[in-house]
């Protein structure tokens, strides 16, 4: 039997959570939903893993600061000591006041760049790649749910269908995949 | 649903006041120092402290207001309930006032008429004499009345329209909201102006010699972010007690992000301050931190340290933020943080050489106020509905989510 993977297509966002409960309380696993904007509440009823977005982010402003403090105390500290305003530059953490705004911006700055660049990767929306969603209408005014039959065994195809037929759904498209 | 104080909590909190009153006591048996300076002091950092919190709730509850914010209706009388202590915090600053007026203390130098005096070469002080179109006595009363007037004013408004929109429907509620929405606009205006000079007024002229432009704003983000821990730490005991059945984590993570951000605004503010006047090392603007830096070097950077660091890294996570515990143990330790601010801001410039740090009155002092506030914001909440009845965005506000 071959997989098959089902698109079903709701006009609404609340319809579509309505159809997503229902396949997860019949132990059915939903793969995924394509929406034009985000789905406020659908996260935890497709029981979508916490984003590790934050984590990310994280990591991204502490390398920031790390490689600002590094480059100034290579620049001003140790290769070429300057005296600014009285200030004569000895050690890192005596004059680490004067160093704190620049440190701020880098660390706001590979921040925001790191995280752009992290959206668009996960998105899978650089420049040049590929569209991913199986229905462009899902990027006007459509909302799908994405079910995988070699994600669900317990349940044929037709079970699936048929349970989505219980749902104000608008149409159902197969694949095999 | 009003809420009513369990058995107990009257007794424990009469108890906490006696408790910080005997103490008060003790401390000021051993304040030796002249006009019982340190005594006086004490009062005005407290007094200037809590009527600092009803001010920035009252800041906050317009803010919200004027933006017509929905998720925080739902927590709004938490705030009315701390606005309620305004009155007894105004009281407590014009005593503090008046007696310097009166000459009981002289934490406020630049009260001495001596130094204005260009015929008496002993006591004229050519720069106090230079601001005296700002800061005389006449003047200064003048404002700090007005401040004082205008915040009890607006705060008695804002509640009064908040019971009446409790039974109210229709057409005249979506009206009484929008009124309220364009005056807590104009409120904001006044407050723009006032929190700034109060600020110069009742704390900055301690130092009269010197002065921050930056001042204003550093005063009112450690005030505000005082009222955002008192708010939520509020609305957890409430919750813990079974009121606020509404309030769900969402309201509770969204408190906890202002706590976090305005930590953030005040250290920036903080921050801007220190590092210009270091940076520049002017003789006239360094001496503010050289004293401090030089005599208390702990209270200085400590409080700096528990202030943005502690905020920093322990209420960065979702999790923290949801963390009832957590939230309160954190915001418990920022509330003193910035209660020492005070202290960091009035006592080396009142007290000079006198100052040795935070001692039994100063401590004694902080705890019968806080149990007199806590005693005020729980009594007002007893009078209203813990929940609003009528808001034209209750219903979005209970369904919160985020």
């Amino acid at each position: 039997m071959a997989n098959k993977v089902i698109y079903a297509v709701y006009e609404d966002p609340e319809q579509l959570k309505e159809g997503a409960r229902k396949l997860v309380s019949n132990g059915i696993k939903v793969k995924d939903t394509w929406s034009p904007f985000p789905i406020h509440g659908i996260d935890p009823i497709i029981g979508v893993k916490r984003t590790r977005l934050a984590i990310v982010a994280f990591m991204f402003g502490i390398t920031g600061t790390c490689l600002a403090l590094l480059g100034i105390w290579y620049m001003n500290i140790f290769d070429w000591p300057m005296n600014i305003g009285g200030k004569p530059s000895q050690a890192l953490y005596k004059n680490l006041p004067a160093f704190i705004p620049v440190t701020f911006e880098f660390t706001v700055l590979c921040a925001a760049h790191g995280m752009s660049i992290t959206y668009l990767i996960r998105n899978n929306t650089l420049p040049g790649m590929p569209a991913r969603n199986p229905d462009p209408r899902s990027t006007d005014d459509k909302f799908i749910i994405e079910v995988r039959t070699a994600d669900n065994h317990g349940h044929s195809a037709e079970a699936i269908t048929g349970l989505l037929r219980t749902t104000p759904v608008f149409e159902i498209n197969e694949r095999q995949y | 649903m009003n809420f009513s104080f369990s058995k107990r909590a009257p007794k424990v909190l009469m108890g906490v006041i006696a408790l910080g009153a005997a103490a008060t006591l003790v401390g000021i048996m051993g304040d030796h120092t002249d006009h019982h300076q340190r005594t006086w002091a004490s009062l005005l950092v407290n007094a200037f402290f809590f009527l600092g919190i009803t001010l920035g709730a009252l800041f906050f509850y317009s803010l919200q207001n004027a933006t017509e914010t929905a998720w925080s209706v739902l927590v709004k009388r938490v705030f009315e309930g701390i606005m309620g202590f305004l009155p007894i915090g105004a009281i407590a600053m014009i005593v503090v006032l008046a007696a310097g007026s009166l000459g009981l203390h002289h934490i406020y130098h630049w009260m001495d008429t001596k130094l204005y005096d260009p015929s008496d070469p002993e006591h004229y002080d050519a720069i106090i004499a230079g601001k005296e179109a700002f800061l005389n006595q006449r003047f200064f009363w003048v404002r700090t009345i007005a401040y004082l007037a205008t915040f009890i004013l607006f705060a008695r408004w804002f509640r009064s329209k908040s019971l009446e929109m409790d039974r109210m429907s229709g057409d005249t509620l979506v009206r009484t909201h929008l009124l309220v929405y364009r005056r807590s606009a104009l409120f904001l205006v006044f407050f723009a102006v006032f929190s700034s000079i109060l600020a110069w007024d009742w704390l900055m002229s301690i130092d009269a010699h010197w002065f921050s432009t930056l001042y204003g704003w550093y005063a009112f983000s450690g005030m505000w972010v005082s009222a955002m821990i008192s708010g939520v730490i509020l609305v957890l005991y409430l919750k813990r007690k079974g009121y606020l059945p509404q309030v769900n984590n969402s309201h509770i993570q969204d408190m906890g992000k202002w706590v976090f951000a305005i930590s953030f605004l005040w250290s920036y503010l903080y921050f801007s301050q220190f590092m210009l006047i270091w940076y520049s090392n002017i003789p006239e603007e360094v001496t503010y931190f050289q004293t401090r830096i030089n005599e208390h070097p702990g209270l200085m950077w400590g409080t700096f340290f528990i202030n943005f660091a502690v905020p920093m890294v322990l209420l960065m996570s979702r999790d923290a933020k949801r963390n009832p515990r957590f939230l309160i143990g954190v915001g418990s330790v920022i509330f003193v943080g910035h209660w020492l601010d005070v202290n960091m801001m009035v006592m080396p410039g009142a007290l000079g050489h006198h100052f040795h740090g935070i001692g039994l009155l100063e401590i004694g002092m902080f705890v019968t106020f806080l149990g007199a506030f806590i005693y005020t914001v729980l009594n007002t909440l007893t009078k209203a509905p813990l929940t609003p009845v009528n808001h034209p965005y209750l219903e979005e506000s209970v369904h919160h989510q985020i």
